[in-house]
Parts: structure tokens; C-alpha cells; sequence
């Protein structure tokens, strides 16, 4: 059955572009400097996003800000039950954790899960001071008690809407698109 | 999603080029794990691995415990005792009381070969094969294969060469297809009593001569010669052996500057190999092999588990 | 009870009978035989129009399993299952529990198959005691307490000088001596036939030769004994070569060979299963044709299906420890048939293997339907398709690699001494 879907651009790339550039000042001015800061993306959307915040900061800053990646599949909560895995990527974290001030980047804040793993991953890493999240769209629909400390843009979503990113990096093309779910 | 079409891993003759690839990029993504301060994930919390073994092994029974314990498994290592003549338990009952105890995955190592086919056919739980009899080997392959990639870069269109009692070995068999699936052009040596056969028709080149086997070769693997094969008249004696067919700093040159030494362990220095050979980082990767071989065993527990969907 | 068989095709090699006519069965033998014969009155008359009459089928390696081995099958079991069979005639290998070396077991076999009154069971005796290989049974007492042949089978004698003596001494009594030909110092540890599939499945193989330097040597010592000698199972291409060129040069050697060898090939191990572990072991498809063509030029005498039924538990196990043998009395006519539609064997070359050439190897007066004969007769229904069920087995050895096989005809009714002992005509 064909279904028409219709994809509305909700987020363009200047919308992105201007999104990434406020939050990067955003974490300057929370932690008062790049002191103790580190950046963690979440694979895969959220490794290019905290690049392109790595860019921001180190433009601003002059220097750069320590960049790692992580790959959250091994912490779901839903891995052990299920025979579909997804391709595993590296985790790539080549500085020890204890005492800094993790930045945890990812593109879409939804149920909270993967922020959930994402967390208990880095806590195997050492003992942050302090875990942050920057995310370039929130759309909702929380399942855990996980609020992000900066946001792209709130997108009111509902459940049946798939939300996709875009990126340069992977698709040739910086948007943010929302359609009805099939 | 990537999944495995398969229930178990049972031998390297029946695996896919892609099934081969997901399973050495998912172990390529876990060898991280093992070098991180906190060794484990959550991944398989709740899980109950048993590994059964038959046949006294160290290595492999150890590998496959650490990768289940690294991914948060519970691992039970049962040895039982195999003998035709002793009237034990058979291995039907045993793994049906197993299955009764309700594991995820059941490891097996046995000196039949066939007998993981046959318990796989008999439980619902995923069966890996961690050697059976002469038959296979396959997560000493898929390390093997593993190593190489990291050390070359690559499998299609290497030499590989190996070298030793190829009738007996199950590393041989499961290497030889595994390497022949992925481009690589595979030769064996070794004494005419140690080349099973109508091995040619496995798609190898075979020799008598390690020189022969050797030259050229981007990767030499010598294989552990038993000593119990002497009373078999198999081979005269370990000091003729040796003479003979033990990889030396003399006939390495004949391989490729830049080949690299593998050996699945455990060793006989001085017989099979040398140990200026075995001991040179710049050409012997046996260590590699082992590291690899932990993340290649979490890799078949991770993609193995989750069951009956 | 007194029979007419009418309208039914009568194959009798022996008598170089192959025409549609009738057969009157009075008291236990032929009476007559011939294109229209009259119904005596008050005889029980069976139109077998569109069957085939051949001579009681015979085979001549069966393992019976009794006394000792029960669990696999007793002697009215397996009688049971060769009149379901199409078998009116069988000779046991001595391989029970203790070995038939001595009068008393023999005699026991006989006590046993005299209850059950199914088939003819003739035993055959060891050659040596327990079947050890180094003392010779008494072959003299053995022959007066009924055996027709002397075998030590799955424990082939090794020691040349042995044999020399257990041919020469069975020659002067006029017993056949049956071997298992299998050189053990070639063969000890093997698992397989060895080649490429054992190399592929890393099971220790038994080389064909194995079989090969045995089979010569057996020859050698017929010649030089001026003695006859029988091989069984022939399994390899070589073994047939060796018994046509001793055939030519007029030495008395007889073979037999297995539905199984001129039907499977060792690429069936391929899963492990343990039914297709057989001693000797399933060979190559070059094997496979040399077994066929030495059934079609007489090198190949007889069929026998070397039955060995086993339970459960001797196949149920790793390839490794899993028992040898197809329990087979009740497959071996539909896969020989197979011959037949295949055109390798007319029919009266495959009846003459079933029943005459048999007969004659263990000097039985069998395997005809000539006028005065016991009254031995199979009747077999040509075109009948039907599926292998080891469930349906009448052996209590379910073991055979051929459940589930679609072949084409069967034994519909077995007349063993003029009496019905098997009739299953219903399933058509």
C-alpha cells in the first residue's frame, strides 16, 4: 500500500547552524569557561552534532574542547531480550572521565532511554562531576525522569510523528523533518 | 538491524561472507571493553552461559568464560569426563538436564566431532561450537580471521599458510573455509601423513615441504603438533619433526618481509616453532590472537543472545 | 493348507522360469507348476493377477541379536520382520551374546526360530572362539547341531594363518566360510569411508583399501587351499575388481553386497546422523557404480542386507560411539527393486541374488519353485509405491537412514513351507 507521506521541514540548516551556535554559548556561560568540560556524542546523529559544537566552542574559546564517542547499544535496556542487533560502533573515550564536566550531545530527545544508557555507560568510565545534555530537538514523550540542559528547539510532537535529522555528515543535507509515521 | 540467521554457531562451513564481516565488526567494536578500568558492560545482566567442555582446554574454555563475564553473563563451566568405555551419562541427557536448567547459550567442546550438531538439534538453547573433534573451530577461526584483518588490513588476496598436522586440526578445517570465503588463497604443509585425504578438493593447495607452503606467504600459521600422534606412526619423533617443519628465523625469509606468525596456541617451542619466532613482536601476533579472541567470543554471546523471537 | 496362486508372472531363475502361470502348493511343497493349472477341489485359490511369484526370497547376513542382545531384536522379531520382508529364508551371523561357537547356542538359535515358525533360520557358526580370532571353534559339532556357515564377522580374521586352517578344515566339511573383509590394522580408529568427505567432516577414515588388501589375500588363500570362500558386504570398487579377475581365473569365491552400498554414498554423513554409520562404511559414488555393474556381470553373487537392527541408545548418541548397522530385512527388496527400474538388473538377475545364488553359497536347497521344492514362495506386488516408515518396522530395531524414502515395490505375501506367514495385501 503506497501512503502518501507528508514531511514538513520543521528545522533548516540555518535554523540548525543558529541552534548549535546558542547552545554552544550556552555551556560556556553554565560552566563558566571550558574548564573541566568535555563533549560525549551519542552514536550516531549525536557524534556530528558534538563536532560541530567541538567547532563552536573551540571558535569562541580558542581552544580545543576534548571530544569523545560513545556507542550506548551494549547499555539499552532492551538488548538482552531482543535477537535484532544493531551494528555495533566503537565507543571511542580516550580520557579518563573522573572530575570532568561531561556534555552528553545527542540530535533527538524522546523517550529518554538512550540518555538513561548513555549515563550508566560513562559512569563506567569514571566519576564525572557532573553529567549535562544538549540536544538539537526535544519532542517529548519522556519515559524517565531525564530533562535536557540545552535544547535546539522544543518540537511538540505526537507519538505517531517520526522526527528525523538530517545531516551534512551522513545525508548531504542539514534539516530537521517531521512526517506521519506509517 | 543486524541479526545472526542462525540459532548457533556450529562451524565456519556453513557461515556467510556477511555473517562472517558482522561478527568481526561487532568484535572489533567490543575490544575496546577490555582495555577500559571497568572491564564489563551490562549487556547480557541475567543471562546463563554454561560452557561444557569434554576436552581439557584452557584457553578457549577461559576466553569464552571472561567474554560472557565481560558482558555481565552469568558463566557456568562444567567439565565433564568423555569416554566411549565408561558408561556415564550420555550427552543427550546431560544437555536435556541442561536445557531443563534453562541457560541462554550452551558452549560446547567435544571430542566427537559432530556432537555440537547433534546437541544443537536436541535443545532450543543457541549451541557454540568451541571445537569438535577434527572437525571445527570456529571462534579460533573468527580470531584468527580477526587478527589478520587488524594486522594486514585485509583477508582478500593474502597468502596464508599453514603448517603443521592439518588431518587432526579443526583449526585448519574452519580456517581453510573461513579464509577461502574471504579472498584469501590458503596453502597447507605438512608431512604426508598429516594432510588428510582429498584436501585439495577443500580448495588448498597442499605440500610436503614448508618451504613450498611458506614462500611468499603474507601470513604463516603453525598448528600445535600432538605428541600422542607419534604412537599413531603419524611422525617418526618431535627432534625429526622439528628438523623439518618448525618455522625458524632460516626459512621465515622465504615468506613475504612483512608476514606475520600466528599460533592458535598452545605452543611446543623448539618443535613447530621457534622461539625467536614466537617471542618477536615484529612477526609473531599470538598475543593479538588471544586479546582478539575474547572480543570475538563476546561478539558470538552478543549476537547469539535474545532468544526465540 | 493347500494353495492355487493363478494368473500371477512367475520369475524362477533357477529353473529359467519368467511366464504368467499358476502354482499349486500341496502339503507344504510345489506340485505343480505350469500355464493353466486345473484347481483341485476344496483348495483355497488366490488371483495374483498383475504380482509377481518369485522363489522365498533369502538372506544370507542377518544379525538376529539373540541370545543376549534382545533389546535390538530376538529371533521372533526378527523372523517377523523378514516374512514382512519378503524373506522366507535367513542365515544369522554368530555375533550374540555369548558368540555361537559351540552346539548349544546354535542349537539354542534353532529351538528359538522353531517357536516362532515364521522364516527358515539358518545360524552361521564362528570360525574361532568368542570370535577372538586364535582358537578354532569345532566347526564338525557345529555343522551336526545345524549351522551352514562359518563367520567370525564383524571381528575379521586377521591372523592369515588362521584362515588358511578355518578354509581348509570347513572345506573337507563342505561349510562355506563367510568374511568380513576388513584389514583392522588399516581400519582401527576410522569412523568413515576416507576421502574427501571425512576430510571435510574431520571423522578418522577407513580407507577402501582396508577392505581391498583383504578381500586379495581371502582370494590368495582360496587358490592356494584350492577352498571357496564368501565376502561379504562388498563395499569399494577395488573389492569388486578382485573378485571378478579370481572369478575368471576359476577361483571359488563367491560376494555379497548391501542395498546400502549401491544406494547411499558417504556424502549422506554429512549431518552426523548415525544412521548411516554402517561397517563396512557407506563409499563413494565410483564405489557405488563398480558395486552395481558387479551385480549386473555376476561378480557380485548375492543381496543381503547384513540386517542389524539396535536400539535407541547405540544410535542416539555422538557419530563417535554410535553402533554400526541398518536394521534393514524390511527395506532391502524395495531398495534392490530399485535396480530393476533403474535397469541395471533384470528381474530374474535380481531374484537369482535374492534367493538361487544364496541358496547355493550356503548349499541350501532352496531358491527354486520346481516341482516337489518346499513350498518357499514370495509373491511381490511390481508397482507398489510406498514410503519407508521405521515406525511400521516389525524389527525392533527402527535404525535405518531411510525413513521417510518413497520406493516401488514390495513383498504383498510370504509362503513359508506352503503356509501364509505374511500377507499384506491389504495395503494395496
Amino acid at each position: 500500500m503506497t501512503k502518501q507521506k507528508t514531511a514538513k521541514v520543521v528545522l533548516d540548516s540555518e535554523g540548525i547552524d543558529r541552534g548549535l551556535t546558542r547552545i554552544a554559548y550556552e555551556i560556556l556561560e553554565k560552566n563558566k569557561g571550558m574548564e573541566h568540560l568535555v563533549l560525549v556524542g551519542i552514536r550516531t546523529g549525536g557524534v556530528y552534532l558534538a563536532g560541530r559544537l567541538q567547532k563552536n566552542i573551540s571558535a569562541i574559546e580558542g581552544r580545543e574542547v576534548p571530544l569523545g564517542i560513545l556507542d550506548v547499544t551494549l547499555y539499552r535496556d532492551d538488548i538482552a531480550t531482543s535477537n535484532k542487533k544493531p551494528p555495533l560502533g566503537k565507543t571511542q573515550i580516550p580520557f579518563d572521565l573522573t572530575d570532568k564536566i561531561v556534555v552528553l550531545v545527542d540530535d533527538v530527545l524522546f523517550t529518554g532511554r538512550t540518555i538513561r544508557a548513555a549515563m550508566d555507560a560513562l559512569i563506567d568510565f569514571g566519576r564525572p562531576r557532573m553529567i549535562q545534555l544538549a540536544v538539537l530537538i526535544d519532542r517529548g514523550h519522556r519515559e524517565l525522569p531525564i530533562r535536557a540542559d540545552y535544547v535546539g528547539k522544543n518540537l511538540p510532537s505526537s507519538l505517531w510523528e517520526a522526527v528525523s535529522v538530517n545531516l551534512m555528515e551522513k545525508n548531504g543535507k542539514d534539516e530537521v523533518l517531521i512526517e506521519e509515521g506509517s | 538491524m543486524m541479526k545472526l540467521a542462525k540459532k548457533d554457531i556450529l562451524g565456519i562451513a556453513d557461515m556467510s561472507v556477511d555473517e562472517i564481516n558482522l561478527i568481526l565488526e561487532t568484535a572489533e567494536s567490543f575490544l575496546e571493553i577490555s582495555m577500559r578500568d571497568i572491564k564489563k558492560v551490562p549487556t547480557l545482566r541475567g543471562k546463563s552461559i554454561i560452557n561444557l567442555f569434554y576436552e581439557a582446554s584452557t584457553r578457549t574454555r577461559t576466553s569464552f568464560e571472561i567474554a560472557g563475564k565481560r558482558l555481565s553473563a552469568d558463566t557456568i563451566n562444567i567439565s565433564a569426563s568423555t569416554s566411549s568405555t565408561v558408561k556415564g551419562e550420555t550427552l543427550i541427557d546431560t544437555a536435556r538436564n541442561l536445557e531443563a536448567m534453562n541457560p541462554d547459550i550452551i558452549v560446547l567442546r567435544h571430542s566427537a566431532a559432530g556432537a555440537p550438531h547433534m546437541l544443537a538439534s536436541l535443545v532450543k538453547q543457541s549451541i557454540i561450537n568451541a571445537g569438535d573433534g577434527a572437525h571445527e573451530h570456529p571462534s579460533q577461526a573468527l580470531l584468527d580471521m580477526m587478527t589478520i584483518r587488524e594486522k594486514k588490513g585485509k583477508i582478500a588476496g593474502l597468502k596464508v599458510a599453514l603448517v603443521g598436522d592439518i588431518l587432526h586440526s579443526r583449526v585448519a578445517r574452519s580456517n581453510i573455509y573461513g579464509l577461502s570465503k574471504m579472498g584469501a588463497e590458503v596453502v597447507v604443509a605438512g608431512p604426508a601423513t598429516m594432510l588428510p585425504r582429498d584436501i585439495e578438493k577443500m580448495g588448498v593447495a597442499a605440500f610436503t615441504k614448508i618451504e613450498d607452503a611458506i614462500a611468499d606467504a603474507d601470513v604463516v600459521m603453525m598448528l600445535r603438533i600432538q605428541l600422542e600422534r607419534q604412537k599413531q606412526n603419524i611422525f617418526p619423533s618431535l627432534r625429526e619433526y622439528a628438523q623439518h617443519y618448525c618455522l625458524t628465523r632460516k626459512n621465515i625469509k622465504l615468506a613475504r618481509p612483512d608476514a606475520i606468525v600466528m599460533h592458535p596456541g598452545p605452543m611446543n617451542r623448539g618443535v613447530e616453532i621457534s622461539p625467536d619466532i614466537a617471542d618477536d613482536p615484529g612477526i609473531s601476533v599470538i598475543l593479538d590472537q588471544v586479546n582478539n579472541g575474547v572480543a570475538v567470543r563476546m561478539a558470538l554471546l552478543y549476537l547469539l543472545s535474545g532468544g526465540n523471537e | 493348507m493347500n494353495l492355487l496362486l493363478k494368473g500371477a508372472r512367475v520369475i524362477d531363475p533357477a529353473s529359467k522360469i519368467d511366464s504368467i502361470e499358476d502354482v499349486l502348493v500341496e502339503d507344504g511343497k510345489i506340485a505343480d507348476c505350469g500355464p493353466s493349472v486345473k484347481a483341485p477341489p476344496d483348495i483355497t485359490v488366490l488371483d495374483l493377477t498383475g504380482l509377481i511369484i518369485t522363489p522365498g526370497l533369502i538372506d544370507m547376513h542377518v544379525h538376529l541379536r539373540e541370545p543376549g542382545l534382545e533389546y535390538k531384536e530376538t529371533i521372533a522379531s526378527g523372523c517377523q520382520a523378514a516374512v514382512a520382508g519378503g524373506f522366507t529364508s535367513i542365515a544369522c551371523m554368530p555375533n550374540t551374546s555369548p558368540v555361537n561357537d559351540n552346539r548349544s547356542i546354535t542349537e539354542f538359535i534353532r529351538r528359538k526360530a522353531a517357536e516362532a515358525n515364521l522364516a527358515n533360520v539358518y545360524p552361521v557358526g564362528a570360525i574361532s572362539m568368542h570370535s577372538e580370532g586364535k582358537q578354532l571353534t569345532e566347526f564338525w559339532d557345529l555343522k551336526e547341531a545345524g549351522i551352514v556357515a562359518l563367520s567370525d564377522d564383524g571381528n575379521p580374521v586377521m591372523d592369515a594363518a588362521l584362515m588358511r586352517r578355518a578354509l581348509e578344515y570347513a572345506c573337507s566339511l563342505d561349510l562355506p566360510v563367510i568374511q568380513h573383509c576388513e584389514d583392522k590394522n588399516l581400519s582401527t580408529g576410522g569412523l568413515m569411508n576416507e576421502g574427501y568427505w571425512a576430510t571435510v567432516l574431520g571423522l578418522p577414515g577407513i580407507p577402501a583399501i582396508a577392505e581391498d588388501v583383504m578381500v586379495a589375500r581371502d582370494i590368495l588363500m582360496a587358490e592356494y587351499t584350492k577352498t571357496r570362500v564368501h565376502i561379504a558386504h562388498v563395499s569399494t570398487a577395488g573389492a569388486v575388481r578382485l573378485i571378478r579377475d579370481a572369478k575368471k581365473r576359476g577361483i571359488n569365491v563367491t560376494g555379497e553386497t548391501a542395498p546400502h552400498y549401491f544406494t547411499l554414498t558417504d556424502e549422506s554423513l554429512q549431518n552426523y546422523d548415525t544412521h548411516y554409520k554402517v561397517s563396512p562404511p557407506l563409499r563413494g559414488e565410483a564405489d557405488v557404480a563398480a558395486i552395481k555393474e558387479g551385480l549386473a556381470d555376476g561378480t557380485l553373487d548375492a543381496i543381503a542386507c547384513d540386517h542389524a537392527p539396535h536400539g535407541r541408545t547405540d544410535k542416539e548418541v555422538e557419530f563417535e560411539y554410535a553402533a554400526n548397522g541398518i536394521s534393514g530385512l524390511e527395506t532391502s527388496l524395495g531398495l534392490s527393486l530399485n535396480l530393476v527400474h533403474e535397469g541395471v538388473l533384470t528381474w530374474p538377475q535380481l531374484i537369482a541374488a535374492m534367493s538361487c545364488h544364496p541358496a547355493r553359497i550356503l548349499n541350501l536347497s532352496k531358491g527354486s519353485l520346481a516341482c516337489g521344492a518346499d513350498a518357499d514362495i514370495t509373491v511381490i506386488d511390481p508397482e507398489l509405491p510406498w514410503t519407508i516408515d521405521t515406525k511400521a518396522f516389525h524389527s525392533r530395531g527402527k535404525n535405518s537412514p531411510f525413513s521417510g524414502r518413497l520406493v516401488k515395490g514390495r513383498a504383498v505375501l510370504t509362503i513359508v513351507g506352503g503356509k501364509i506367514q505374511y500377507d499384506g495385501r491389504k495395503q494395496r
